[in-house]
């Protein structure tokens, strides 16, 4: 079967997207699955900071594009996990060193040898998006509960669905269940009820993710965390298995629960 | 000139349209035009009309690309097909311009609203989307937050209307808004806008229309609006 091409976006900036698609990668691979990671932010990267792999780096994805080295030159492999893969991107150049149809393929390259190639986009719809999206069978769009994040997730789900490139799936990022308890913070089903969209995972805010980014360990790999469950579990649905949500915090739990914030002081 | 292709300067940016012909021939044609005039272009707004050719949405992208690299901006595509007109607003173009010649004169539009040509959206216009029509609108779904539509009549939408609207655009003070759940970000008919309050109670369906120099919005069972009563 021929490798499925994942690309994870989210529209506005700093809402995780890197972070998901290294845990989504390394949960994937985790699961013994062979994954290569793409980093299609090219003049800003930092996937291979989060795989803790960046001194390891001598080709980069424009090295590829323009012939400067062969494909598998490029890709670094994982210091844990045997079956994960990273292609950095360069970052002394801009979006404009690739086109969509360079990543078209690139990932088609990809797709004989290998389970799943996760792209992350940039933040922003221009050109670096485009060039994330066009090799896409999937998109993972990923949000914050907060409301222009969710404003930029609209905008990107209806350029998905415009471009064919099929429903995209929805993960929510950084839910902090005390603050929705409160009314302070949109709850997951507020989120969905605007979005219209299916929901492929949460994750809780924790102060652990921010740890391993900066120690360039995925948290997917740290088996005790709660978090890194959320993204195990994501990887589990990404390959089609059905897994129910977690309970979360808060007696009627997320899914009962209507809109307190939008509503809160008419009622 | 090659026959096939015009460049004429209007206020709005320059209009490109093409004679009859096939439509990946006349994309050709009109970034050779564009290579040849490369240097007296730099910068321009272009704005498409297509008339009845079909564009998807892909091939769009990628023209909108062809231009970006060659220093130019797609900002509208003009087009008589429903299918790419709606590709286009969904990617954020524009698909009507004001002013353009023999367009006809505001008032005459106006005139012209009643009972007449008006469009129907089955789909949830998201965050970007962009729907003008110079008759009625009918959305059949939400219309998000960031969306927008301006209509030169009335808009009614069976969903949550959370953008913009601008119902009467084109003037017509008798337009009217109606919507499942009326909680637009910001409300217009005619020259008059209103913003709706912040906090509200349990969506109902409501009419929002002008009245003594006011943008009234009220419960749809207890409608005084002449354009609800019974003729």
């Amino acid at each position: 079967m021929a490798g499925q091409v994942i690309t994870i976006t989210s529209g506005k900036g700093g809402v995780g997207k890197t972070t998901a698609t290294a845990n989504i990668g390394a949960a994937l691979a985790g699961l013994g699955h062979k994954v290569v990671c793409i980093d299609a932010d090219i003049g800003l990267r930092n996937l291979d900071v989060v795989l803790g792999l960046e001194n390891r780096i001598v080709y980069d994805l424009v090295d590829v594009v323009e012939g400067r080295c062969k494909l598998r030159q490029a890709m670094i492999r994982d210091k844990r996990l045997e079956t994960l893969f990273l292609i950095p991107a360069a970052q002394t150049r801009d979006k404009n060193a690739i086109s969509p149809s360079d990543m078209q393929r690139v990932c088609d390259e990809l797709r004989v040898d290998y389970d799943y190639i996760i792209v992350d986009s940039p933040a922003g719809i221009e050109r670096g998006f485009r060039n994330a999206i066009a090799p896409a069978d999937q998109v993972i769009v990923v949000t914050n509960p907060e409301v222009s994040a969710v404003r930029d997730a609209d905008r990107i789900i209806g350029i998905v669905e415009a471009e064919e490139k099929g429903p995209a799936q929805l993960v929510i990022n950084r839910i902090n269940m005390d603050m929705v308890n409160k009314g302070d913070m949109l709850a997951a089903a507020d989120v969905l009820e605007l979005l219209a969209v299916d929901l492929i995972g949460i994750v809780p805010e924790d102060q652990a993710v921010l740890v391993s980014t900066n120690r360039g360990s995925p948290i997917a790999m740290d088996k005790k965390s709660k978090t890194g469950q959320a993204f195990r579990d994501i990887a589990e649905r990404v390959t089609g298995k059905d897994v129910p949500f977690a309970p979360q915090d808060g007696e009627n739990g997320f899914f009962g629960r209507i809109s307190k914030l939008i509503r809160a002081g008419s009622n | 000139m090659p026959p096939d292709v015009h460049i004429k300067g209007i206020r709005e940016g320059l209009l490109v349209s093409f004679d009859d012909g096939q439509w990946p021939e006349l994309e050709v044609a009109l970034i050779n035009e564009i290579e040849r005039q490369n240097d007296f272009l730099q910068g321009a707004k272009l704005i498409l009309d297509v008339a009845q050719h079909e564009i998807g949405a892909a091939d769009l992208g990628k023209l909108r690309d062809k231009f970006s690299d060659r220093g130019l901006s797609l900002w509208a595509i003009l087009s008589t097909s429903e299918a790419t007109r709606r590709t286009a607003q969904t990617l954020g173009f524009a698909t009507r311009i004001h002013n353009i010649e023999g367009d006809g004169d505001l008032t005459e539009v106006s005139s012209e609203i009643e009972g007449s040509d008006a469009t129907l959206i089955q789909r949830t216009l998201r965050s970007g989307s962009n729907l003008e029509h110079p008759g009625h609108v009918t959305v059949i779904g939400d219309v998000n937050p960031g969306a927008q539509i301006i209509a030169g009549g009335n808009v009614v939408v069976w969903g949550r209307l959370r953008g913009l609207v601008h119902a009467g655009a084109e003037g017509d003070e008798a337009a009217v808004v109606c919507a499942l759940d009326l909680s637009p970000t910001q409300l217009r008919i005619a020259g008059y806008i209103a913003i709706p309050p912040e906090q509200r109670g349990e969506p109902k369906p409501e009419i929002a229309y002008v009245q003594d120099g006011k943008v009234l919005a009220e419960p749809w069972e207890t409608v005084t609006h002449p354009s609800a009563q019974p003729v």
